[in-house]
């Protein structure tokens, strides 16, 4: 055996040791996005989420002109955090409807009056069901849809100021 | 102070990113027919959770995985097959979602890597075992 081959087992240790903390110092992005990107919204039906508001379908979201659909949650914290930058969003013209995941009405009704309602129609989402079909991972999720129902965009986690204008332009593409 | 920081410590509610509805019927509650919940329980050992991404859905304790056992259990109760309800989780969040990897091109080295690294290990010690038996 020559001096090089009796070695090469550390040389692997060292490779294995070098990609571990590799990816130890910088961990990969852990967000799953959703496939159904590009497909046509799945079918749901959901009640209304707080009275005096409509619930939300996945027929309304073909409506002919594009649509954002924000999940959220009134014990969400990052949600809170997002709620003028979705004010804004409405500000600047864009339609946004809501899916209330695992919400009870009295506390959307209280979110919605603390936070502001920049909402058309939210769906109430009791067993994640919609938020399944959808393919997202969690709240705060927010997808743009084409006018012929097809999901055109997710952006995950809460909006943050730098967001909008970019979450602008995949509204108006989606049109 | 440290008595009165620690009472209040065990007095304070947690700050928990959870909602305050409780779990839907089947996420902890087992199907009727003992047939359909051995086959959504093999089927939510091997599905992950989202939440918590190490974890299965079996194990995890997120609400996300309460409401996906719910959905698992569901579908298997209406009658879909535990493989037509992990294709339908891979169309939404893709094989990442599933323990078990599909065998494609891409995952060809994943399937192999066990013979290949058995190999390695009898090569290395190829000079010994000969040795040994002479």
């Amino acid at each position: 055996m020559n001096r090089l081959t009796r070695f090469l087992p550390l040389f692997i240790l060292f490779a294995f040791v070098g990609a571990v903390a590799w990816r130890l110092s910088s961990p990969a992005d852990e967000k799953i996005q959703s496939k159904m990107i590009g497909r046509a919204v799945p079918a749901f039906t959901l009640a209304s989420a707080v009275p005096g508001k409509p619930g939300l379908s996945s027929k309304d979201l073909a409506s002919g002109s594009p649509r954002m659909v924000n999940v959220f949650a009134s014990w969400c914290v990052p949600c809170i955090a997002e709620a003028p930058l979705l004010a804004e969003l409405k500000a600047r013209g864009v339609a946004i409807d809501a899916i209330a995941v695992r919400d009870r009405p009295e506390d959307v009704a209280q979110f919605l009056a603390e936070r502001g309602d920049p909402f058309m129609r939210i769906g109430a989402d009791p067993e994640s069901r919609a938020q399944l079909a959808l393919g997202s991972s969690g709240v705060p999720e927010t997808f743009i849809i084409d006018g012929k129902g097809v999901i055109r965009y997710q952006h995950m986690g809460p909006i943050e100021p730098g967001d909008v204008s970019a979450l602008i332009k995949q509204w108006e593409e989606a049109r | 102070m440290r008595v009165i920081l620690t009472l209040l410590l065990l007095f304070a509610s947690p700050a928990l990113a959870d909602s305050s509805l409780p779990p839907a019927r089947w996420a902890n509650e087992q199907l009727p027919d003992p047939a359909q919940e051995a086959r959504a329980k093999a089927l939510m050992e091997e599905l992950r959770c989202l939440v918590c991404q190490g974890q299965s859905i079996a194990d995890s304790n997120a609400e996300l995985a309460g409401d996906m056992r719910a959905l698992v259990r569901q579908r298997i109760a209406a009658g879909e097959s535990p493989d037509q309800v992990r294709a339908w989780l891979i169309e939404r969040y893709g094989d990442w979602v599933s323990y078990r990897p599909p065998v494609e091109p891409l995952t060809w080295p994943l399937w192999a890597a066990p013979l290949l690294l058995v190999l390695a290990g009898a090569w290395l010690l190829r000079k010994r075992l000969v040795r040994r038996r002479g």
